[in-house]
């Protein structure tokens, strides 16, 4: 069960990566190729866009999906268990162009991520 | 009589084509709903940036000769080019039509038992019969001509509900419509079926689809509200491996990802042997190797309005592809006679509306024509006529690439004019934009342009603007590609407020906008109060800032 | 919400719609009043009553959610339930049959 009282504000307040580390009392992420983010390239609606969190290494607590240029830079928070692939989808806003990130946080203290630029386009023009 | 004999001798040389190999595959694309030949200039700019600089299709004009190995002064050449386009296009004639590519499509039949056509969409949308039927003269011709294969974009935009009861009432068992990269927007369900197999001559064959990934973006999203699309590589890779295990030994790509998109995805994926290439509306003469980790994929593209039909023969072997060649044909209807029961398809279809397509609005002393990255004559006068008639400062007009050409001195009908405004979403709009939009808006469309990653673009031209100059650094980054931006030679003032005129908004909200009216009456009025005649147009165009010398541009 | 969980020999792939204005508190209404936020905070699933997965969202989830997780272990027949709770302390619980 989820106690209403663990709902973690400080780090959905959280306006940069670095401030969204110091909520969750995480140290500065890492790229790595062993954790995946899914995102379209350009997003057909900036308001709905699907993205994707995953990793390949054992040992993940937690999955996270951040919006770099959201008001707030975390999107949703996943808890990694035994009876729970580590690789989550859900559909976020994205007001503008921006990167996506997916956050591993590690059982032994390590933060990974992987990156990809999503475009927000006004769109109309075609071939 | 003497007329038909040196036709079909003309028809003899260009259209001997030798067959080669097990498996043909015909392949248009494109052809935006043009039944009757028509003239159709091709660009004179078609930059290539980043890695794409010099690359086909980014090749225009003798440049592009040269790489095709193309004789100045020929029917290929003026087919391919713009060279010299309103003498040549009076020597050559017309091009394409469904009747004239009907009897070509037949001719190469008979020398290429099992041989499949394919279709790679834009067919429903282009013309005045196409809209005022809702696509079913061209889904009729298409029937007609035998098509066995399609995917689509404009087709969407008849709405979903239109697609899905063609496919049901007109297409069931007669042509598969593929699209691996459509899916249903709550559980991702496919729309259509991702490819189809098909034994030819022994040999199992799959046709993937690859419909418009941008759909949603470039056109209104309202359409296609239920259903996703995009790129998806993965999935298409997984469809490709899904197909080898299935049994087929020849994987070929049937895409409307525009070129670029079709060669970067060509580079990334392994087992696909061909893509078969439309929306970017690229002639290319060629099939362009690229190699990638599972060997080599061949892309070609086959341009549009009905101006080519590609010819791929592939030769299969011990259960793979050993060897190919690959034409893509101008379809000249001088060249060839139009088979009889298209014609008559196309006139029956065209019938009922006659008087309203042949009604003349005046004469054009230039020549009107639309492609090209940044503007063309055809949406000069757009341009001209919607910020005359809505009085505004600034016009904008999207950046088609269909639209067929007019030669100067030749008359406007009605007919012709909707070959450049006949969309589902044709609402001409005014807005009041700060000098700060207006310079976004130009972009966000120069970097769909622009963006050296073929992923990022959409494959359309640059929004064509009218009043307003500027400068453009097509090298630069998104936010530093425009700037300079005046009008009447005076800087835009970022706050301030100017009145723009537009049309073909994707909002949904532009259509219910009180006093809202299709673009072709404000059009029709500017035309008709010119007094018959409509004096050439001075075409706007940015200042280029480093493209000298590329050979996607003609110089002047 | 509508759920739907089909399972892949030992994996069920769960996916999810949920109903809700998911709104973010940063919008303002035509009259220029801010719109509160109103958005879901907490998702629990399980698997035949067990907690199999548990997720913290906040308002840049979209409208009308979607999730997708794999449960492993999961056979046909089983019963997966999602519940959602709220920043308003509302909460909804649904059911679905793994197939
Ligand atoms: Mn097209
Ligand atoms: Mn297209």
């Amino acid at each position: 069960r989820v106690a209403a009282a663990a709902y973690a504000t400080a780090a959905f307040e959280a306006k940069t990566v670095p401030e969204l580390m110091k909520a969750l009392g995480a140290g500065a992420p890492a790229e790595s190729k062993d954790v995946t983010i899914t995102a379209p390239d350009i997003a057909e609606n900036g308001a709905v866009v699907p993205v994707g969190a995953a990793t390949t290494l054992p040992g993940a607590k937690r999955l996270l999906i951040l919006v770099e240029k959201n008001p707030s830079v975390l999107s949703a928070a996943f808890d990694v268990n035994e009876s729970v692939e580590p690789a989550f989808t859900t559909r976020v806003k994205m007001g503008q162009t921006s990167n996506v990130m997916a956050v591993a946080l590690m059982a032994d203290g390590r933060v990974l991520f992987a990156q990809k630029e999503v475009k927000v386009t006004l769109g109309g023009c075609g071939g | 009589r003497e007329a038909e004999a040196a036709s079909s001798a003309a028809e003899e040389r260009l259209y001997d084509v030798p067959p080669f190999g097990n498996v043909s595959l015909l392949h248009m694309t494109d052809c935006h709903a043009q039944l009757n030949p028509v003239h159709f200039r091709e660009p004179s700019v078609n930059l290539g940036v980043g890695d794409m600089r010099g690359h086909w299709p980014h090749l225009v004009g003798e440049p592009f000769l040269k790489a095709a190995g193309l004789r100045p002064g020929t029917a290929s050449a003026h087919a391919f080019t713009s060279l010299d386009f309103a003498a040549a296009a009076r020597r050559y004639g017309r091009v394409g039509g469904f009747a004239h590519l009907s009897t070509l499509v037949k001719r190469l039949k008979a020398g290429r038992p099992g041989a499949l056509l394919l279709d790679g969409g834009d067919t429903w949308q282009g013309s005045a019969t196409s809209l005022w039927t809702a696509g079913q003269d061209m889904i009729d011709a298409c029937k007609l001509l035998g098509v066995d294969v399609m995917t689509g974009h404009w087709e969407f935009t008849y709405g979903m509900a239109r697609v899905q009861e063609v496919l049901e009432k007109d297409f069931k068992g007669r042509v598969d419509f593929v699209a691996q990269n459509v899916r249903t927007a709550d559980f991702g369900d496919p729309v259509f079926k991702p490819y189809t197999l098909r034994r030819i001559n022994g040999i199992p064959v799959a046709i993937i689809g690859q419909a418009f990934p941008y759909t949603p973006i470039a056109n209104p999203r309202y359409f296609v509200a239920d259903w996703e699309f995009g790129i998806q590589e993965a999935q298409m890779q997984q469809t490709v491996d899904e197909a080898r295990a299935a049994g087929a030994q020849l994987v070929c790509v049937l895409s409307h990802n525009g070129m670029d998109v079709d060669l970067k995805m060509a580079s990334r994926l392994r087992g696909i042997d061909a893509i078969l290439g439309g929306h970017t509306h690229d002639g290319v003469p060629v099939a362009v190797p690229v190699r990638n980790a599972g060997g080599t994929t061949l892309v070609t593209n086959a341009g549009s309005n009905g101006k080519f039909l590609g010819v791929m023969d592939f030769e299969v072997k011990d259960g793979k592809l050993s060897d190919y060649r690959y034409r893509l044909l101008p379809v000249f209807s001088n060249m060839l006679r139009p088979d009889p029961e298209m014609q008559a398809l196309i006139e029956r279809v065209r019938a009922p509306f006659a008087e309203r397509l042949d009604e003349k609005l005046a004469v054009t002393d230039g020549l009107l024509y639309r492609r090209g990255n940044f503007n063309g004559s055809w949406d000069q006068l757009i341009c001209d006529a919607l910020m005359s008639v809505q009085g505004a400062e600034i016009a904008f007009s999207p950046g088609f690439r269909w639209g067929t050409t007019l030669l100067p001195g030749e008359t406007i009908t009605r007919e012709l004019m909707m070959d450049q405004l006949a969309i589902t979403y044709p609402h001409a709009t005014l807005t009041e934009m700060t000098g700060a939009t207006i310079k976004t808006v130009l972009e966000d469309v120069a970097d769909n342009l622009f963006n050296p990653d073929p992923y990022y673009q959409q494959g359309g031209d640059m929004v064509r603007v009218g009043g307003l100059s500027y400068t453009m650094r097509p090298n630069e980054t998104m936010g530093r590609r425009v700037d300079d931006l005046r009008l009447n030679g005076r800087l835009l003032e970022a706050d301030r407020r100017y009145k723009v005129a537009g049309w073909a908004p994707v909002a949904e909200d532009a259509r219910n906008a009180p006093g809202v009216r299709p673009v072709w009456e404000h059009v029709e009025t500017w035309l008709r109060a010119q007094h018959g005649r409509v004096p050439a147009r001075r075409i706007n165009t940015p200042r280029l800032v480093d493209m000298t010398g590329n050979p996607g541009m003609i110089a002047g | 919400m509508r759920i739907r969980a089909q399972a892949a020999g030992d994996k069920t792939t769960v996916r999810v719609l949920m109903s809700h204005e998911m709104e973010t508190g940063q919008r303002k209404d035509s009259a220029g009043k801010t719109i509160p936020a109103w958005f879901i905070q907490e998702i629990t699933a399980q698997l035949n009553g067990k907690t199999v997965l548990t997720a913290e969202w906040g308002p840049a989830v979209s409208k009308n959610p979607f999730l997708q997780f794999t449960v492993k272990g999961a056979k046909a027949g089983d019963k997966i339930a999602v519940t959602w709770r709220d920043n308003r302390g509302e909460s909804r619980t649904d059911e679905a049959t793994v197939s």
